[in-house]
């Protein structure tokens, strides 16, 4: 990957964020270039989770501004940011439990197709085939087209974060935000996942994860941003973020020899 | 584009079918009187437009009364300013109740959780305290909104239709009189139709996005839906189906009165929802006929009705059993409802809809003698 040449999707930009006296983020600069996979990672209490909340819109950044694909999304509420195409997999996985699986996928096609809000109260959603034809092909990628018709509260974490997963596909988003996306899971499941966004790498989603795992940072990232007591330390390729010094004094330590 | 699935047609057929025959299987129940089943009728499509906001997206209101008030003075006014004719009164109630929804969801939506309830239920009440005071011009007070004899009528006036004969005029439909049975079926078409619409809703994407704010907010949010337009354009539809059953109420019978603005009626409507089963589509139906059937049918059964069931039992026994169930019927009809309530909101959450669903598995399941795992129900 040449490193100038790839446009700027997302540019967050001297961002500051302060929660009473504790500076959580300070002079955050981060660039994330079409079709590359970010990989933010630090201790915990780094601020990773924070400046994803402010990239997303969730809380306000004290100073600074987050820009996304040449429009400032600072101050945007979470649905527009959505219709701007960056879509967000939660640590927690946020799905529609009380809805069938299927319904969950086809709903965040709706989304896209109509917008942030349509009342289409004559058309039925069992006679859109063209979307559920999109929806089952998107659940069989992620290993759920068996359980489309139960209830996606029934799911285990693992497939209850497949589906969220699912559900921000669909929409192919221009930016894909993933929030720990393997975290609680079995090695079995870590290893799934990650042929599952290898896969989607493919397709040339542009995607900023966040993630204590290094196994999976590793396997996924063509770029890394550490991030420690709210400032970035270190940010560039897998090899040489491996071998810095202060990341390794800072995070690493001697999980990675 | 209004078509339905087969198995959406099979629901409708069924629902027309039993809707339309009520005066036949009612009789049995001693309820086969037009007044009663214009209101079996009528408090149904009340329930099933606040199962559209409620069943849905989850928001509680307290303050559909309101609405429903609002059709009905709606409706008397058209029939005194404009024309007995019940058609214009119909629309003009549904439009003028989809307004008033329209500006207390606005404000109401803000919150949500029990702040929405709250908020709608301060709304209501202003409004019933209005009708009761400040605007008793319009709403005619407590008395209540009646017809005249030389009332305006301005469209009947000029075309020449203004009825001559003595007394007050009544509702017509394309010339005919609505009398006790046109009453009844005007209704029960109504009513059909608006168990349609609320299929049609149901199954749409819109209602998908409905659901999902039941559901999920955060979600909701994050996947590109704007709640708020959707919250309010279903509490907009379920005031209109308010609207709709005001109006009804006062084709039926031409008068409103300020007791139908009242909050135990919001209350009513809640009960009805959730006894027969919130967010199903038959459910609300069932609901309101319940419990208008014990309003009307219980509450009239006193004590010596009693002691003509009891009489085969020996005289110290009959007096017990009669001692004992009167408490229950007549004035204490609501002790009965009140039981009925607990009962079903501790042990079938989902109301009768759900405890058929399960006697039908358990019957299933019984005769294949082959014990299949309950269906997962979703945590909470």
């Amino acid at each position: 990957m040449t490193d100038s040449k790839n446009n700027v999707v997302l540019h967050v930009a001297d961002v500051k964020k302060n929660f009473g006296g504790l500076k959580a983020l300070s002079d955050i600069d981060l660039q994330v270039e079409e079709g590359e996979t970010h990989a933010i990672i630090g201790p915990n209490g780094a601020g990773k989770s924070t400046l994803l909340n402010v990239i997303i819109g969730q809380i306000p950044p004290s100073s600074g501004a987050v820009v996304f694909d040449g429009t400032v999304v600072t101050g945007k509420a979470p649905h527009e940011i959505n219709q701007l195409g960056i879509s967000r997999v939660f640590q927690t996985p946020q799905i529609f439990p009380d809805l069938p699986v299927i319904h969950n996928v086809m709903a965040a096609a709706f989304a896209r197709r109509d917008g942030a809000f349509r009342v289409n109260m004559f058309r039925s959603v069992a006679s859109e085939g063209e979307m559920r034809e999109k929806a089952e092909a998107i659940l069989n990628d992620v290993g759920l087209y068996d359980r489309r018709e139960g209830h996606a509260g029934a799911l285990s974490r693992g497939d209850k974060r497949r589906l969220e997963l699912a559900m921000c596909l669909i929409q192919k988003p221009r930016l894909l935000l993933l929030d720990e996306p393997t975290a609680g899971m079995s090695r079995h499941d870590t290893n799934k996942t990650i042929d599952l966004l290898k896969k989607i790498k493919s397709r040339g989603a542009t995607k900023v994860i966040i993630e204590h795992d290094m196994h999976v940072v590793f396997s996924l990232a063509d770029r890394i941003s550490v991030l420690a007591q709210g400032r970035i330390i270190a940010s560039g390729k897998p090899a040489e973020i491996k071998d810095d010094p202060r990341v390794r004094e800072a995070y690493l330590g001697s999980a990675v020899e | 584009m209004f078509a339905l699935s087969r198995k959406e047609l099979m629901h409708l057929g069924i629902f027309a079918a039993v809707v339309l025959t009520m005066p036949i299987w009612l009789t049995p129940f001693g309820a086969a009187y037009p007044g009663l089943m214009q209101s079996f009728a009528i408090y149904a499509i009340f329930a099933i437009g606040f199962n559209i906001l409620f069943g849905l997206t989850g928001y509680l209101s307290f303050g559909h009364a309101a609405f429903l008030g609002v059709g009905s003075y709606t409706a008397v006014w058209s029939f005194k300013l404009l024309t007995m004719n019940v058609i214009p009164a119909i629309l003009l109630a549904v439009v003028v109740a989809g307004i008033f929804s329209l500006v207390i969801g606005f404000f109401s939506l803000r919150r949500s959780g029990i702040y929405f309830s709250i908020l709608t239920l301060a709304f209501a009440q202003m409004c019933y305290s209005l009708a009761y005071s400040v605007l008793t011009p319009i709403t005619n007070g407590e008395t209540g909104l009646l017809l005249a004899r030389n009332d305006p009528r301005v469209l009947d006036a000029m075309f020449g239709t203004q009825a001559a004969g003595a007394g007050l005029p009544m509702p017509t439909l394309m010339g005919m009189t609505v009398t006790a049975y046109t009453g009844f079926y005007l209704c029960a078409l109504v009513l059909i139709l608006s168990f349609y619409v609320s299929q049609k809703i149901f199954a749409s994407p819109f209602g998908l996005a409905l659901k999902g704010i039941r559901s999920n907010q955060t979600r909701m949010k994050y996947t590109g839906f704007d709640p708020r337009p959707y919250t309010l354009a279903a509490f907009v539809i379920s005031g209109m189906f308010a609207g709709l059953a005001g109006a009804l109420l006062s084709v039926t019978d031409p008068i409103a009165g300020t007791e139908r603005m009242q909050w135990t009626e919001s209350g009513n409507v809640v009960l009805m929802t959730i006894l027969g089963g919130v967010g199903t589509l038959f459910g609300p139906v069932l609901g309101a006929w319940l419990i208008k059937y014990f309003e009307n049918i219980f509450s009239a059964i006193n004590e010596k009705i009693l002691h003509n069931v009891f009489s085969f039992l020996p005289d110290g026994l009959e007096n017990v059993f009669v001692a004992i169930l009167s408490k229950f019927v007549g004035e204490g009809w609501h002790l009965t409802l009140g039981l009925m309530f607990v009962l079903v909101v501790v042990f079938l959450p989902g109301g009768i809809v759900e405890g058929s669903q399960r006697l039908i598995r358990y019957w299933r399941r019984g005769s294949a003698k082959a014990p299949r795992s309950l269906e997962a129900q979703p945590a909470e």
